[in-house]
């Protein structure tokens, strides 16, 4: 029996190894014939698609990818562009860092993308940045992110601290009279540099250094406790106080659960997120957080038609009516749009070509205006506060009176004060530092 | 004297119109400016407009609509619009109306307001409520309102939440006397909680004499808290040892006694999660109204499903590994897995809601203390669970032969236990309580496909620290971390505090390899 039993994974094994044996000589030979029919200035044109399909962020990208399969769906019924089809080439980076930089190696070499979609966290866009430099690639990032970063090759489609953070906290400053501040968020490099610019920006304001709290969890953390009696404490000085939370993915519902059972609701101490969207409140039973705020550029109930349209549209192509719709899918169509728009203008896909003409591209967004692609590779957009209703939806209770322009480099940071970027000529620089007159500094 | 008072409403009636016309007030609430809506709530409910009540209660139910004319309509169960005003039904649809929504300021108002108008409301706990808000609320509007409730009130639990309403709104009052001040500051730092010393710490411009009153208030208040904090620290820590002990209890059986390295019992615990879940499904689906038993129903049954795969998984898989611990962990890692894949494909990779009912919902104050309910419920059924298993295992049939089996599988066989039942059994035991464990994971934690895997780390080091083999020690050892963990965690933050107690545990497990409570006897050492 035993001997049986070793003999047959013998022969399991053997097998195994001939199928992958075969599995890769195939796709070496896919791959090739790929990169020759592609490397004319004809045919369809590629597109890349690095979302996570599986792991941890695949709950948040895997609408991301569904979405960019509906944008090159649509604009291929339209004839595509420059009379070519457009082709998605979707790849699974599996919420693995260090995959994600070979995955966008293999479309950038083997596949000849054109312009590559993709990344949510932070930690994966430093994965592939210089993967995207070196190879002189194009990156659509769709997600607000930290800020402190400006590369030639990469268009930053999410919001900048300044477009998300700092408004926020000046609508609780100014419409809730806050003046004691919890900063509340996940172990990792957005909310670390979020706080430090807000943090900054606060002592700016006059609040004092006790009169903030910063507090870090780590990720999926579930007992929030004590860290909700503490922030009950700290919220009992007689000073109006909220609670600014970066706390990313689930660690949310417990987090919201605590503070219902606990007794705390928006009246009291309200909670302002920056990464809870209509799609993590689809998993929460969201009464007892009615009235606690996310600030973002876009919300699912933005009352324009150009946001129904969108709805409508992705409602058919999902065929699920209850799917909702968030601001990375937004940032993603903006992208596209431009994307679409820069390489008509240079009549070529060519990324050189792209990138000049993608500077200056403006394009609607759904909230009812237009985004602009500023010279420093981020777009102009409107900032929205929403409050949480009992449905899972956002009211929005204020947004900007105008587009708000990315500040790339926080003028709140000591390090970075003094840089800007700008791809245009004659500075054609990432990090260019007005006090030196120098191109140079913490990136490329 | 007929035309005397005709005269005096005539000079009158213009002042009234320009202070108080509720029509003004009205028209705030289509025009969807959150400030004006606010100041609208609060003038009519200090003018005791007859609309008052039903604009706030419309409001909070999110069933107050305006039409594009400004006209307020109220929106029934059976989506029909009466006019606010006349009680008119009036034909409207979804596009010709727009729901009127609140902000934060809006909501503060309309809870004011409702305190304001149900102090003389006559359920003594909703009157004892309204108290409370307008304590919280501190307005001075409501000064004259709670001094005539008070006067009233028999009640003297509702009569004392009245007495500090009234103080709370005579300290934040600018032209109160110094001496009614000073005895509200003492009324106010008799409640002795954490809203009270808030209070007294906003006190708006207050004279030397009130101000040290407030000041000791504070630190008199203070110093009885930090007490508490003590005793909330305890809760927190055993409230997450119950959370450690649920998920460690089943691990204690097929790890501990059966010593099987089972990497997919985190997995069961999600299972259990997921029955839960299809349980609340089926009961909002077909009996609404079952829903606050919907827990207890899934207990039972997260035991028989979680159980039942259990055993398929020792018959279909372990039992052919028994005596080859690295093959068996690496089969029930990849069997882990197979199970989340599953389950990812049956119910989707997003989080699934998963409801609390109500009973267990909110907390129960205990002196200085916040008793969250859903952690006192899990802290109860984690002992429970705990007292039945240790019952079973002690005084069943099934539990002498588990015991003779874990002890000495030969003799055991020699005295006619048919083994490798109980084999079968026993692990299906540990998976079944796997799955309990998960029911009450469902209530503080996200039901996801990953769920496990946050817990099967923590279930080892549990096991391991309390002694192999030992339940009392797997129950000691939850606990024990549980209550070490929140100690630790004001003072170095969930993260460094985590990684404190992973140190501590090594640790000690080098001074002591075999645990808190290591078996004695011959059944150590085989």
């Amino acid at each position: 029996m035993a001997t049986d039993d070793v003999s047959l994974t013998r022969r399991g094994f053997g097998g195994l190894g001939m199928a992958a044996l075969a599995a890769a000589t195939l796709g070496g030979v896919t791959k090739f014939g790929i990169s020759s029919a592609h490397a004319a200035e004809s045919g369809p044109i590629k597109i890349g698609i690095l979302h996570s399909l599986s792991g941890t962020m695949a709950i948040s990208e895997t609408t991301l990818k569904d979405v960019m399969l509906m944008l090159i769906e649509e604009q291929n019924k339209k004839g595509g562009v420059l009379g070519r089809k457009l082709v998605p080439v979707v790849v699974d980076p599996a919420s693995n860092w260090p995959l994600f930089a070979e995955k966008a190696r293999g479309l950038l070499t083997s596949d000849k993308c054109a312009a590559v979609f993709g990344c949510w966290t932070s930690v994966s866009r430093k994965s592939v940045l210089p993967v995207f430099e070196e190879l002189n690639g194009l990156l659509f990032y769709p997600v607000q992110y930290e800020g402190q970063e400006c590369s030639r090759n990469v268009v930053y489609t999410g919001a900048a601290p300044n477009q998300q953070a700092i408004p926020a906290v000046d609508y609780l400053m100014k419409e809730d009279k806050v003046q004691r501040w919890v900063l509340a968020g996940t172990d990792y490099v957005y909310p670390r540099t979020t706080n430090q610019i807000l943090e900054a920006y606060l002592k700016s304001k006059g609040v004092a250094a006790s009169d903030i709290m910063i507090n870090y969890t780590p990720f999926g953390h579930s007992d929030w406790q004590n860290i909700v009696a503490q922030i009950k404490q700290f919220g009992s000085a007689g000073k109006k106080t909220a609670v600014v939370s970066t706390i990313n993915g689930d660690a949310n519902v417990p987090f919201y659960k605590e503070l219902g059972n606990q007794g705390i609701k928006a009246t009291d101490i309200p909670v302002v997120a920056f990464s809870v969207g209509e799609e993590e409140l689809a998993g929460m039973d969201t009464k007892p957080l009615v009235g606690h705020l996310a600030a973002w550029n876009y919300f699912m109930s933005v009352d324009t038609p150009a946001n129904k349209a969108f709805i409508k549209k992705w409602h058919e192509f999902i065929k699920n009516p209850k799917r909702t719709t968030n601001d990375p899918m937004e940032a993603h169509y903006i992208g596209f749009n431009m994307w679409v728009k820069a390489v008509q203008k240079a009549g070529t896909t060519d990324t050189n070509a792209v990138i000049d003409a993608l500077i200056g591209v403006s394009v609607p967004n759904l909230s009812g205006g237009y985004s602009t692609l500023m010279g420093n590779h981020h777009i102009t957009k409107p900032v929205l506060i929403g409050e949480i209703q009992d449905d899972g939806q956002f009211n929005v209770v204020s947004r900007t009176p105008g587009l708000v322009v990315a500040q790339e480099w926080s003028p709140y940071v000591a390090e970075t004060k003094d840089l800007i970027g700008d791809w245009r000529a004659p500075l054609s620089c990432g990090n260019f530092n007005v006090k030196t007159g120098k191109c140079g500094g913490a990136s490329k | 004297m007929r035309l005397v008072l005709f005269l005096i409403g005539l000079v009158l009636l213009p002042a009234f119109a320009r202070a108080g016309d509720p029509s003004n007030a009205y028209s705030a609430f289509a025009s969807g400016d959150y400030d004006a809506m606010a100041a609208a709530v609060t003038e009519l409910a200090a003018a005791a407009d007859p609309h008052a009540g039903a604009v706030i209660a419309a409001l909070q139910a999110g069933r107050l609509y305006a039409t594009e004319d400004g006209a307020l309509l109220i929106r029934g169960d059976d989506g029909n619009y009466t006019d606010l005003l006349s009680g008119k039904p009036v034909a409207a649809d979804e596009d010709t109306v727009k729901k009127i929504r609140m902000n934060n300021a809006v909501r503060r108002a309309v809870e004011a307001a409702e305190g304001g108008l149900q102090l003389f409301a006559a359920d003594p706990a909703t009157r004892r409520a309204a108290a409370e808000t307008l304590f919280k609320s501190h307005d001075t509007a409501a000064l004259s309102a709670l001094t005539r409730a008070r006067a009233k009130e028999r009640d003297p639990s509702v009569a004392e939440a009245m007495a500090e309403a009234e103080a709370a709104a005579i300290v934040m009052s600018p032209d109160a006397p110094e001496a009614a001040k000073l005895h509200a500051v003492a009324v106010i730092r008799a409640r002795g909680d954490l809203e009270a010393s808030a209070l007294l710490a906003s006190i708006p411009s207050p004279t030397p004499a009130v101000a040290a009153a407030a000041h000791n208030g504070i630190v008199a208040i203070q110093r009885v808290l930090q007490l508490w904090d003590v005793a909330e620290s305890v809760f927190y820590g055993l409230s997450l040892g119950s959370v450690l002990l649920l998920a460690a209890i089943g691990l204690a059986i097929t790890f501990g006694v059966m010593g099987v390295i089972n990497m997919a019992h985190g997995e069961m615990v999600m299972i259990g999660a997921y029955v839960t879940f299809v349980v609340q499904e089926i009961i909002r689906a077909h009996a609404p109204g079952l829903f606050g038993a919907s827990v207890v129903i899934a207990v039972p049954l997260a035991f028989i499903v979680a159980g039942a795969i259990g055993i398929a998984i020792e018959r279909g898989l372990i039992r052919f590994l028994y005596g080859r611990p690295l093959e068996t962990l690496l089969a029930t890692w990849g069997l882990s897995l197979v199970l989340q894949q599953a389950v990812r494909s049956i119910f989707g990779p997003t989080n699934r809601d998963v409801g609390t009912p109500s009973w267990m919902s909110g907390a129960l104050p205990l002196g200085g203390l916040t008793i969250t309910l859903n952690r006192l419920t899990i802290i109860l059924f984690a002992l429970a669970v705990f007292a039945a298993l240790m019952a079973l295992l002690r005084y069943t049939s099934l539990g002498l032969k588990m015991r003779a089996v874990t002890q000495n599988r030969a003799m055991a066989a020699a005295m006619g236990i048919r083994t490798p039942w109980i084999d079968a059994l026993t692990f299906g035991l540990g998976s079944g309580v796997a799955g309990m464990a998960g029911v009450a994971l469902s209530q503080i934690d996200n039901v996801s496909p990953n769920l496990g895997q946050g817990y099967i780390i923590d279930s080892f080091m549990v096991v391991v620290f309390g002694g192999v083999g030992n339940l009392w020690g797997t129950a000691l050892g939850a606990l024990l971390l549980g209550i070490v963990n929140k100690f630790l965690e004001p003072f170095a933050g969930a993260v460094l505090g985590k990684i404190a107690v992973l140190v501590l545990v090594i640790l000690f497990i080098q001074r002591r390899p075999r645990g808190l409570f290591p078996l004695k006897g011959r059944a150590a050492e085989a």
